[in-house]
């Protein structure tokens, strides 16, 4: 590591929005040859901080210093100048242009005004060489994974001011082969004398990768910290301002297969988008959970579930009846309710407000000429709200200007109002804070406990175990293994993961 | 504060720039609000700009729906045009009973809808293209049916939807006041507006929640073609005759742009009958102040756009925050 100067100093940030303070007095120092991780719930001010470094939002208070001089960025170009270069979650370069296009965009190499395309491809491929990056920089960026897309970025931010690299979530999209080449080329900048602010969700790759953290709650900071002497149960009762209850596992016998009265039964079922001859059973109260790689049929069976594909084999019963589902609404008649993997294009439905948001699954239930009373629905949006502690300050709101964690809530409430006899939920904690994720996974078990069965698709196996009273272990778009009862852990899941063939 | 609210109230910008564009008409012609009641009906350029806007105003309500969903209805102006063929060649006919004739209208208008939806929703053509398919055609069907001629006609009781009049008021005007009535009661008391908005902010999120988005798509689409018909027939009837190259010639773009000015997006998603009814006043009122300015023909159309401009830039949000940001700054410095 190189010297323990600050490249960055904050002193006393604050920005407020319509009177609502979003961050409050912010000190911050960011040294070169650091990575250094900004936590906090969903809502505790990271990203008006870091907007307002890279000169997207002008701060109310505080100054911002660079290497000693203080600056004041007007937009994130001006900031770029200055040498602070931001990567965001979703990739913001230009799908339809070429890898090489892409990296020097708005700089490109020209000679009496002509762009040199030779030159610039040469440039671009030798700046991906340097990312243990090999590809044809001439091909389109849309044809390459999100992965490949993220290190384009992040090798742009770089090249264009190597003094402040800062990245928001850039794991968010990516698989863990994908994540561990990201983190080596992090780890190489850090060395060159790069400072690097990283914001994650992810505490693993914190402890990982990082060498020091702050963390802020409510627009404030609570502190910087030495990732190495913090530990993790420190780290999580700084973020949530209380210690997290340890959450006891009171897991229910799981039930046999054979059981004709199943609340929910497949057999051999196959469906149009690949899952193939799957076979389980649910009671009334289990919660299932569906483990899996990126793209072992998790999601697949969720969606044949809830009739979004058709089903081309087999046969599903729904307590001894035949069932086959034709459309979301024919499933969602049948007593079933869907809370999508990809909140943002399948959930919310944005401009329209949380209210509207919330009653819009039972209204659809109950058909048009049916309405909810104005009072009924503000009644059902005043108990959901209570019920699942949503942040919302006015339920009049357009539904966008929430939080991740408070918007998948708005989607939980939504199906919970049409009384799901089923509810299926898809990476219900999948972008959201450590708060809301425990109550998300609080209200998994109260719902089993009051009968209702649950099926839950997660990436994440530590929360899968934490709930679920049968696992099942999808890859390759087939049931490999069941595991139920006493015999769930972590390890027992990873291992069937991994099992080869 | 309370200032403030009443600014941020969505119908404020609108009506602002009704009533500026009233107050001009006021200073240019003093005897614009001047009411004179003859006849068993009021006269006066005020009941002169109602009247005149209830076509437009009609097809901006069937717009209105249909651009909630994301979509639009190029086909309006040539629907009007079929309809009033369809209308003018009955009553030349022995089928010239009122109710057969107006029926058949408003059954032209809905099979207009109705190829319309299923182009958009079942096939899925890009709806300004689908739409565009029957503006072009739709003339050559009412030219068709009129053999190339202005159809005319005699029939006072048929002729009385454009020029007659109900409790004083000019009969297209209550036309147009009951059927955006009719409708805004069907959106705003049952749950039918909720959905058509939701069909047009997130078709995916719609179809997930068990919202059936190409039935939904299919009847605004139906909706719009009635309304077109409703035109259709006050055109026809107004000047008792059927015009298939004029009739309603560019009066889906005035549609279009009254839903526009009433602050929808073409994008979809919300929409607001109401204000969509403010847009139609603001472009009639406008066209009557520059005619009775005095002012020379050919400025009309300048002055004209350059009015909707400022509208639509003072609704813009962009712009909006610029200027928030302005006095903004200036409040730092003082």
């Amino acid at each position: 590591m190189s010297a323990q100067h600050a490249v960055l100093q904050l002193t006393g940030i604050c920005k407020r929005f319509k009177g609502v303070v979003a961050v409050n007095g912010v000190d911050l120092e960011l040294r070169a040859g650091e990575i250094h991780a900004l936590l906090g719930e969903n809502g505790a001010g990271k990203s008006t901080l870091i907007k307002v470094i890279t000169g997207v939002y002008a701060p109310d208070g505080g100054r911002i210093e660079l290497a000693g001089t203080a600056i004041q960025p007007q937009n994130p170009m001006d900031a770029q100048k200055h040498g602070i270069s931001t990567v965001y979650q979703e990739v913001n370069l230009l799908p339809n242009l070429s890898v090489a296009h892409n990296l020097y965009l708005g700089r490109e190499p020209r000679r009496f005004g002509c762009i040199q395309w030779r030159k610039l491809q040469r440039d671009a491929t030798a700046l991906l060489r340097r990312f243990n990056l090999d590809i044809d920089v001439n091909e389109l960026l849309s044809s390459y994974s999100i992965a490949v897309q993220q290190l384009v970025a992040i090798a742009r931010a770089v090249d264009c001011s190597a003094k402040v690299v800062i990245l928001d979530e850039p794991t968010a999209s990516l698989d863990a082969r994908e994540v561990e080449l990201l983190f080596q080329i992090l780890r190489t900048l850090r060395d060159q004398g790069t400072a690097i602010m990283l914001v994650t969700h992810f505490l693993d790759q914190v402890y990982d990768l990082t060498d020091r953290l702050t963390v802020m709650r409510n627009g404030e900071k609570v502190g910087t910290f030495v990732t190495a002497e913090l530990p993790r149960e420190a780290l999580i009762s700084h973020m949530l301002g209380k210690e997290l209850q340890a959450m006891e596992a009171t897991r229910q016998p799981a039930h046999s297969d054979s059981d004709e009265t199943a609340a929910l039964q497949l057999r051999e079922l196959s469906s149009s988008n690949g899952i193939r001859n799957i076979n389980f059973s649910a009671q009334r109260g289990d919660a299932i959970g569906l483990a899996g790689l990126l793209g072992s049929g998790r999601s697949e069976v969720c969606a044949a579930l809830f009739g979004l594909d058709s089903i081309s084999q087999g046969e599903i019963r729904l307590g001894g009846q035949p069932y086959q589902p034709k459309s979301p609404a024919h499933a969602i008649a049948q007593g079933f309710a869907l809370c999508p993997e990809d909140r943002k294009t399948d959930g919310i439905v944005h401009p329209l407000s949380v209210r509207e948001n919330m009653i819009i699954a039972r209204q659809a239930q109950r058909g048009w000429w049916r309405p909810l009373r104005r009072s009924e629905q503000d009644k059902l949006v005043a108990e959901a709200t209570a019920r699942l502690k949503i942040v919302c300050s006015d339920p009049e709101k357009p539904i966008g200007e929430l939080s991740g964690g408070n918007q998948q809530k708005v989607i939980l409430a939504r199906w919970l109002m049409t009384n799901p006899q089923i509810l299926i939920l898809d990476e219900p904690t999948r972008g959201i804070d450590i708060g809301a994720h425990a109550e998300i996974l609080q209200l998994i078990r109260k719902l089993c406990a009051e009968g209702m069965t649950l099926i839950v698709a997660s990436s994440e196996i530590e929360e899968l175990v934490a709930f679920s009273n049968k696992i099942l272990v999808m890859r390759d778009k087939r049931l490999s293994t069941t595991i139920a009862g006493e015999d769930i852990s972590e390890n027992a899941v990873l291992a069937a993961i991994a099992e080869p063939d | 504060m309370q200032m403030t609210n009443l600014m941020q109230h969505r119908l404020f910008l609108p009506l602002l720039a009704l009533a500026l564009i009233l107050l001009a008409n006021l200073v240019v012609s003093p005897e614009f609000f001047h009411l004179q009641f003859k006849d068993g009906r009021f006269y006066g350029s005020l009941i002169d700009v109602l009247n005149r806007s209830a076509p437009c105003a009609l097809l901006a309500i069937g717009m209105s729906l249909v651009i909630a969903t994301g979509g639009i209805d190029l086909s309006v102006g040539a629907v009007v045009a079929i309809t009033g063929a369809v209308c003018a060649n009955l009553l030349n006919s022995s089928f010239d009973a009122m109710f057969l004739v107006i029926a058949a209208g408003l059954l032209v208008g809905l099979a207009a809808g109705m190829v319309n939806g299923s182009l958009v929703s079942i096939f899925g053509i890009q709806p300004i293209v689908a739409t565009l398919v029957l503006m072009v055609a739709g003339r050559g069907i009412a030219q068709l049916i009129n053999s190339g001629q202005i159809v005319t006609f005699q029939n006072q009781s048929f002729a009385a939807i454009g020029v007659g009049s109900i409790f004083g008021l000019p009969s297209p005007v209550v036309l147009a006041l009951l059927v955006f009535l009719l409708v805004q009661l069907a959106m705003r008391f049952t749950a039918l507006g909720l959905f058509i908005e939701a069909c047009g902010s997130n078709p995916r999120a719609s179809h997930y929640l068990g919202l059936n988005v190409r039935v939904i798509k299919f009847f605004v689409y139906c909706v719009s073609g009635i309304c077109a018909a409703f035109a259709g027939m006050v055109i026809t009837a107004d000047i008792q005759g059927a015009d298939a190259n004029n009739a309603g010639l560019w009066l889906e773009l005035d549609a279009i742009l009254a839903v526009v000015l009433g602050g929808a997006s073409l994008a979809g998603g919300r929409f607001s009958l109401p204000l969509t009814m403010i847009g139609v006043l603001i472009i009639q009122a406008m066209s009557t102040t520059i005619i009775m300015s005095g002012m020379e023909p050919k400025y009309n159309l300048l002055i004209k756009s350059v009015v909707i401009l400022i509208v639509l830039l003072l609704q813009s949000p962009a712009l909006r925050q610029q200027l928030r940001g302005l006095a903004f700054a200036r409040g730092n410095k003082a």
